[in-house]
Formats: C-alpha cells, sequence, structure tokens
C-alpha cells in the first residue's frame, strides 16, 4: 500500500480565506473562530497521527443554529467541511485537509434533560461518553458504549463512527442506543430523526446517519437510551497455553448459554505490556488471556462464574482467577481499557480493527503474526473475543518513513486476511481515511456505488468530510437523487 | 389479480427487476404476503415472490450466527435454531391470525417490515438482530450490506435502511441474523385489576430495575380484568431470585399471580402476535414515550369504542377502532401521535380506507425529502413497492 492520496486542495478556496474567514466570523464571532496558524494547528490530525494536514479555519459553534448559518454560508462558498468531536479517532476519521473548515462540537457539551421514567437523556452532540454516564450514575444508570476512549470521546464521534466498546457482547453499539438526532444537512436545513419512542415512522434515516462518518449531517443533539446497571459486575480471568485452546474456550461458553457481559482476549505481546503499566496481575507466563466479565446480584454472579469455570475447565486454562474485589476488577480493566495507551509508551503503533468469524481466531492468529513478520515488524493482539473484533497492534518507528509503509502494508494485508475469512476491515473505528483503499476488498463496485448514492442523497456537493471511506477513483462525477 | 413470477435465484429475480426497471414497470415486491395488506395497496400488473429461494445457507451456533435466503418460512427457521438451542432474540410475531391470512411468514419478510416482538424494549429489534443482507435494488443491481459478523461499521449501514422499507427500495433476497441463546426457562408476574397510569408506573419500575425484564405489557381487558404483565428469563435459580426481588422492589397491591413457563409463553405468543386483536376492524399501531401512553389513551377518547393494548412498557400501543368510523379516526390518532411524540401506522383496514388515509405516519418536509432521495437512490425508476409506505412514492 502507498501513502494515501490527499486531492489537490481547491486553490479557489485557499485563494479566498480571508474571505471565508471574515463570513464565518460574522456567524459565531471572534470567540467562536480559531483563525491564527497555531491554533489551527491543534486540529491538523486526530489520533491517526501519521495523516496532518492545517485546515482554513476552525469554527466552535455554541448551538445548533449557528451549526446550521455556519453549513449554509460554507455550502453557497463551495468549501468543504469536517466535523470533529474529540478527535480520538483511529481511522483518521476527523483528519482536516487544508481547503476544508473544522467544525468543532467542543463547545456544544451540555446533558439538555435526563428522564428517567423513559429510561432516556438527551445531550448535545459535543458531550463525552462518560459524561452521560456520570449524569446518570447517581441514580443507578449507564450509557452502555463504552469504547477505550470513553473519558475523551464524544457522542458525535461515537455516532459518526458507531462506535463499541468492551460491554456492547451485551449491551449492542451505538446505533442500538441512540434514539434520536437533531442534525444538519449541508445546505442548513435542521433535521430531527427519531425521538424517545422506538423505530421509525419510515425509512431508518437515523440507523444510515450512525456510522456515516461525518458524511451526512452534522449531528448536534442526540437522544440516548440509559439502562439500570446491574447490582454488581465481576470478572474472571483465565490463562491459556495456546490461542486455540483459548478459542475452543471461547465459543463453549458462548455455546453454554451464558452471556457475559464482556469477553476479552490478549496475547502475550499485550499481556506483558499491559501488566507492566496497570499492575493489573495478569499472568505473565501464558500465550493466551480471557478476561470475562459476568454481571448481576451476588447469587446470580456466583452461579453464572461457576459455569463458565465449569465450561473452561474442558479447555485447560493453566490460570483461572475470579476477582476478589472492587479494587481488584478496576485494576483488570485498567489494564485492558489502557492498553493501547501502555503500548504507546514502548513503542509507535498501528492499530487495526478487522473483525473475524469468532471461529477462525487461532488460525488468524498465526497469519497475522507471519504477516507481521513478513515485513520484518512485531505484532500484540488485543480481540473483543465474544464479538469477533480483533485489534492487532502493529509495532513501528515513526521516525523511519520506510517502516510507516511496511506497517501499513502490513494493516493492510491483515484486514484483507479478515475479509477472505468471512469478517469485515472494521469493527468499530470505522473507515476514515485509514481503510478507504481497501473498501474495494469488501464490496464490489455496485455496493460501493448504492453507499454512494445515499451519500449524494444528504450531501450532493459532496462537501462533508469528502476525501473519506469512498476510494478517489469511482465516485459519481456529478450529483445524483439529490435531496 | 396480478401474475406472481417466484425467481429460484438471485441472479433471476435481478434479470426480472432490470427487465421491469427498463420498461418503467411497476412491481409488487411480497414474500408469502401474510402481511401483504400493511400498507397502502400497491398497483402493479407483475408480482414478485421471494418465497421460491428458501434454505439456510449459514449457520455457526458458536458464533452465534444465521443466513437464509429471503423465501425461508420463519418457522423453518425458529426450528432449526431450537435444535441449537438458540432463538432470534427480538421475538418476531407470527401476525397471520391478526391478518387472517394463510401461508408461511418468510424471513425476508421479517427483515422488510422491521417487526419486533414483546422483547424489543431489552433485545432491540429486528434491525438490531439484522447484520447483513443480500438485495436487488430498484435497477436491477444485486447489492449487499453488512456481513456475517456482529460488529460492523465498514461502509454505511444500508441494513438499517433496507429493514422496515417494505419492499419499496430494493428486494431483499438473502438475510444474515445474530441470534441468541434460548433461555433456560421464564416465568411471568401477573398484576390484576390495575389502571392505566397505575400499570404504565408499574412496568417502568420494573424496566428500571436491575432485575432484566424482557417483557413489560398491559392489557385493559376490554370487558374482563385488566392484567400487567412482566416476563424474566434466564436460568431457574436466577428467575427464582430476580422475580422475588422484583416483587420485593415493586410493592404491589391486589391480586398478584406468577404463571410458570408453560403459561408465561402462552401469554406472550398471545401478546406477541395481537391475538387479542383478532378480526377485521381497522387496527392502529402507535410508537410513543412510555409515559405519553394515558395521555394517547385519553387523546384517543371520541374514537368510541376503542380496543387497546400496551406493550413495550407503554410504548407501543395498538388500538382497534369501530369499522364504522370515517378514516379509520385517523385526524384523531394522528392528533393524538403529534401532542405526544412518536408515530401511528394503520396497520389493518380495508382496502378503500388504506387507500384514502395515510397508513404510515406523514413525515415533515425535511424528513420526507431525504426520504424520497433516499428512494431515488435504491430505485431510480419508482418500480418496487410504488405507493406501498407514501402515496406518490
Amino acid at each position: 500500500m502507498s501513502e494515501l492520496a490527499v486531492p489537490e486542495p481547491d486553490a479557489n478556496v485557499l485563494a479566498r480565506r480571508d474571505e471565508i474567514v471574515a463570513g464565518l466570523r460574522s456567524i459565531v464571532g471572534d470567540d467562536g473562530l480559531v483563525d491564527s496558524q497555531e491554533g489551527r494547528r491543534v486540529y491538523e490530525t486526530d489520533a491517526l497521527t501519521a495523516y496532518r494536514a492545517v485546515p482554513l479555519a476552525v469554527v466552535l459553534p455554541r448551538t445548533t443554529d449557528e451549526v446550521a448559518a455556519v453549513l449554509a454560508f460554507l455550502a453557497r462558498e463551495g468549501v468543504k467541511v469536517v466535523a470533529r468531536g474529540a478527535g480520538t479517532s483511529l481511522s483518521g476519521g476527523a483528519l482536516p485537509s487544508t481547503d476544508s473548515v473544522v467544525l468543532g462540537l467542543s463547545r456544544m457539551n451540555r446533558i439538555l434533560s435526563v428522564d428517567f421514567d423513559n429510561r432516556t437523556a438527551r445531550v448535545e452532540a459535543g458531550v463525552t461518553n462518560i459524561n452521560i454516564t456520570n449524569a446518570v450514575a447517581g441514580q443507578g444508570f449507564f450509557y452502555a458504549p463504552d469504547p477505550s476512549s470513553q473519558l475523551a470521546c464524544t457522542i458525535a464521534g461515537n455516532i459518526a463512527m458507531n462506535s463499541g466498546g468492551a460491554h456492547c457482547l451485551k449491551y449492542g453499539v451505538t446505533t442500538n442506543n441512540v434514539l434520536g438526532l437533531r442534525m444538519v444537512l449541508m445546505d442548513g436545513t435542521i433535521v430531527d430523526l427519531g425521538g424517545e419512542h422506538l423505530d421509525a415512522p419510515g425509512y431508518d434515516l437515523l440507523g444510515v446517519v450512525v456510522g456515516s462518518e461525518g458524511q451526512l449531517g452534522v449531528v448536534t443533539e442526540a437522544t440516548v437510551r440509559i439502562l439500570r446497571a446491574a447490582e454488581g459486575a465481576r470478572p474472571i480471568l483465565m490463562g491459556f497455553g495456546s490461542a486455540e485452546a483459548a478459542g475452543a474456550c471461547v465459543a463453549a461458553i458462548i455455546a453454554s448459554g451464558v452471556t457475559p457481559v464482556a469477553l476479552e482476549y490478549m496475547d502475550r505481546p499485550a499481556i506483558k505490556v499491559c501488566e507492566a503499566f496497570a499492575k493489573a496481575g495478569y499472568p505473565l507466563d501464558v500465550e493466551a488471556l480471557l478476561i470475562v466479565e459476568v454481571e448481576g446480584s451476588e447469587a446470580d454472579m456466583a452461579d453464572q462464574i461457576e459455569r463458565i469455570v465449569a465450561v473452561a475447565a474442558a479447555h485447560g486454562p493453566t490460570v483461572t482467577r475470579v476477582s476478589q474485589s472492587e479494587a481488584e476488577s478496576a485494576a483488570i480493566w485498567r489494564g485492558r481499557k489502557a492498553a493501547f495507551g501502555a503500548m504507546g509508551r514502548i513503542s509507535d503503533y498501528l492499530c487495526m480493527d478487522g473483525v473475524i468469524p469468532t471461529g477462525r481466531l487461532p488460525e488468524v492468529l498465526v497469519r497475522v503474526g507471519e504477516i507481521c513478520a513478513g515485513y520484518g515488524l512485531q505484532v500484540a493482539n488485543i480481540f473483543h473475543a465474544g464479538d469477533g473484533n480483533l485489534h492487532p497492534l502493529v509495532l513501528y518507528d515513526m521516525n523511519d518513513p520506510a517502516e510507516l509503509r511496511k506497517a501499513e502494508a502490513a494493516g493492510a494485508d491483515i484486514l484483507k486476511l479478515c475479509v477472505e475469512v468471512g469478517g469485515c476491515l472494521t469493527g468499530e473505528h470505522g473507515v476514515g481515511i485509514e481503510k478507504r483503499d481497501l473498501m474495494a476488498a469488501q464490496f464490489s463496485a455496485a455496493d460501493l456505488d448504492q453507499q454512494m448514492r445515499i451519500k449524494s442523497a444528504f450531501d450532493p456537493g459532496w462537501l462533508l468530510n469528502p476525501a473519506k471511506v469512498f476510494p478517489l477513483d469511482g465516485r459519481p462525477e456529478k450529483d445524483e437523487g439529490a435531496a | 389479480m396480478s401474475e406472481v413470477i417466484a425467481p429460484a435465484d438471485a441472479a433471476e429475480l435481478a434479470d426480472v427487476v432490470r427487465a421491469h426497471a427498463a420498461r418503467t414497470a411497476p412491481v409488487a415486491v411480497i414474500g408469502s404476503g401474510t402481511r401483504a395488506s400493511w400498507g397502502r395497496p400497491v398497483d402493479a400488473g407483475q408480482v414478485l415472490s421471494t418465497r421460491a429461494m428458501a434454505g439456510i445457507t449459514l449457520y455457526e451456533p458458536a458464533e452465534q450466527v444465521v443466513a437464509a435466503a429471503a423465501g425461508t418460512p420463519v418457522a423453518a427457521l425458529d426450528a432449526e435454531l431450537a435444535a441449537h438451542n438458540q432463538r432470534l432474540a427480538f421475538e418476531p410475531p407470527d401476525l397471520c391470525g391478526f391478518f387472517g391470512t394463510d401461508g408461511e411468514p418468510t424471513v425476508g419478510g421479517l427483515a422488510a417490515g422491521n417487526l419486533s416482538g414483546p422483547r424489543r424494549i431489552g433485545a432491540g429489534a429486528a434491525r438490531d438482530s439484522l447484520i447483513g443482507v443480500e438485495a436487488v435494488n430498484g435497477a436491477g443491481e444485486p447489492v449487499k450490506a453488512g456481513g456475517r459478523v456482529m460488529k460492523n461499521v465498514t461502509g454505511y449501514d444500508l441494513v438499517k435502511l433496507l429493514a422496515g422499507s417494505f419492499g419499496t427500495l430494493a428486494v431483499l433476497t438473502g438475510v444474515t441474523f445474530k441470534v441468541a441463546p434460548r433461555p433456560e426457562t421464564e416465568r411471568t408476574l401477573v398484576v390484576r385489576g390495575q389502571s392505566l397510569d397505575a400499570a404504565i408506573a408499574t412496568m417502568g419500575a420494573a424496566l428500571a430495575s436491575p432485575h432484566a425484564v424482557t417483557g413489560a405489557a398491559y392489557d385493559p381487558g376490554g370487558s374482563a380484568t385488566a392484567t400487567t404483565a412482566l416476563r424474566l428469563e434466564g436460568f431457574e435459580g436466577s428467575v427464582n431470585r430476580r422475580i422475588a426481588a422484583l416483587k420485593d422492589d415493586l410493592d404491589l397491591t391486589g391480586e398478584v399471580d406468577e404463571l410458570d413457563a408453560e403459561r408465561s409463553a402462552d401469554l406472550w405468543r398471545s401478546i406477541r402476535d395481537v391475538s387479542a386483536l383478532a378480526g377485521s376492524s381497522p387496527v392502529w399501531r402507535l410508537s410513543v414515550k412510555p409515559t405519553a401512553a394515558a395521555e394517547i389513551a385519553t387523546a384517543l377518547g371520541p374514537i368510541a369504542p376503542v380496543r387497546l393494548l400496551f406493550d413495550w412498557g407503554g410504548g407501543l400501543i395498538w388500538a382497534m377502532v369501530p369499522d364504522d368510523i370515517a378514516h379509520a379516526g385517523a385526524p384523531t390518532v394522528r392528533a393524538a401521535v403529534a401532542a405526544a411524540g412518536g408515530h401511528a401506522t394503520l396497520v389493518r383496514a380495508p382496502e378503500s380506507v388504506r387507500r384514502s388515509a395515510d397508513v404510515f405516519q406523514p413525515l415533515p418536509e425535511p424528513v420526507m425529502r431525504l426520504t424520497r432521495a433516499v428512494k431515488r437512490a435504491f430505485d431510480p425508476q419508482g418500480i418496487l413497492n410504488p405507493g406501498r409506505m407514501y402515496r406518490d412514492m
């Protein structure tokens, strides 16, 4: 894979920068605009730091009406827009271009209302994921999707990428937990989709907006489901001598009818790094570690743990440890949730996000190892084992451009492997710019054309987050099916 | 009666659609047609059925995934899943009794209608279990979306658009669902004689409890005693513990009964299939926030006598109205929903009424504009089930 192509910036837009900035200033005022070179540089990248571009300008609106005015203005001017939550995208979803305006949602971060009787919360889209849970935890509720970046990432970004998390095995991902949206189309039209009720009256437009990577509209408010938390939760650590044994154990647990709330897998390199960081008490002499979490009342948890341990026994775990305290449980999860950060302390890495049928795990891990070795690179694997979402971390040295290219090539090979065994390119991070050129590995031209016609239906001018998701070749020449 | 063609496979089906697209000739799309009257009448010279495309194409119990050709009977899929102690989590209803139709509902029809039963409140809708589709769009092009794995954010989620599109965007040829373990047992707590307000409060408290209630329905009873039903599922010991804890938490007064697994299953089957509203009088289906249920019931007052059923903790309301009321009471129902938020669908009514009234909820202008654009993006000639969801689309 060669370096990802960036479309030629629109010279006409670059030349009119002062005029465009003045127009934006008249809408959002001085303090809603980031104009200076150093100020804009803050927005040049996201968590896919290998790619950077300083945007034309950054606007930080405070209300939906301001977002609508900004978009209507930029649509008239033919200027591209990249919406941004907290900039934690691992796929370059919030990466700007030099001829685009970044629309940051960080000032729209209020919890608007909480309705415990109907178990919903209405929030502005720039609120962080964890702050929704924080707002309702006092009454025993929580917002279920929990990406590892939940302290920082926004619900806007979660909606754009249809984010998951370690606990989505039981509670689903973002799309299963969002009931309504307020969204602004590129032409400035404000649209409400869904609400506090279940299911769509007609086409499930909300369903296609979730996961559309900021390409169909800018979401400014969301109504989400809040759930009553279980009485307690408890992880079990199980170590295995081989990936095969751990993989078979995962299948057996699922087949047993117990639904753990989380089922996480780490291989030896990942265990070592996470343990060094979090001191979670992970066993270091195993090839594979499972974290299996159950929840419920004390009696229910004891019952489920007994069943899981009994099922697992047939697969010969070398270590089985049930958490004995809140502190121990917290440490176990701290290690897992800090995996990406902990790995970043020892090496630069590319975090892949493929999904595979869970039954293919042992074979895929062997081949992932071979692919990376073939490029002379190391890899550590973190895996949401219950749902097949594999995160190989391909380690490389960012200061060596040739090694970055190798890591990207290895990553592409891994994702193609995921598709080849029946899976997909991305389970929760999104396509962004990172996997854009791999889409043809998973979809036919007709499949991609169908998706792109939906893009055109919402954003006929292709101004929203334009260089992402779809390969640059093969895009529609003109607008079709314009709204 | 229009001619029915039932292609043997997706390629043949694509040929049929392509030929009709070339002539801009409308096609009525059905599975087995057991719910063909859900929607406005479709005027088309050709009926295209997927019923000849049947069979489970993939089933991996340990991966909790099943795929089947669109014409596969739901009953056949259910039986195969049951043999492996699994099921579709969203509890698909069988509405043959409700509509008075014969035949085998198909898995494609299930997906196209986004049909979910009582467990929708916890386990999600059909659209949440549907993880992949294969379809032929209105231009006759085979397209796929989603896949066979549990998590997938690769490209736009066209699966969601197709779920609940009633064959107006594309003809589904294959569907892939995630499946769930069948619980060891179930039990239902029944409270008799509650008013609607009391029942909504009881169901709300049950659903806000940590005891994992998987069904919450209220039948005001017509001429019989009102019943509030709360279902728990899981392992025997766990269900016993949770039902005891739930009773303690709810502090119930009045007559409280506990149904064993068999009686519980019977009750929820009848709630799922809306058996209490069998017949032919017009029926509305409303989706609202649960606490709006009482307000809706009051607003529907002018339509007398109206027979109501409440599921989803009060969020799903079925309303059977008298035969002789004009437009099946549409102005009153629409006004009630407009005030409370949500949407209403006239799911059962004589053809003349379904032709003159809006069956699906009329949409605000910008949403309707997007709806039309999405329709054009899938079916540029407008040949698939024209008029079924909206009069001129």
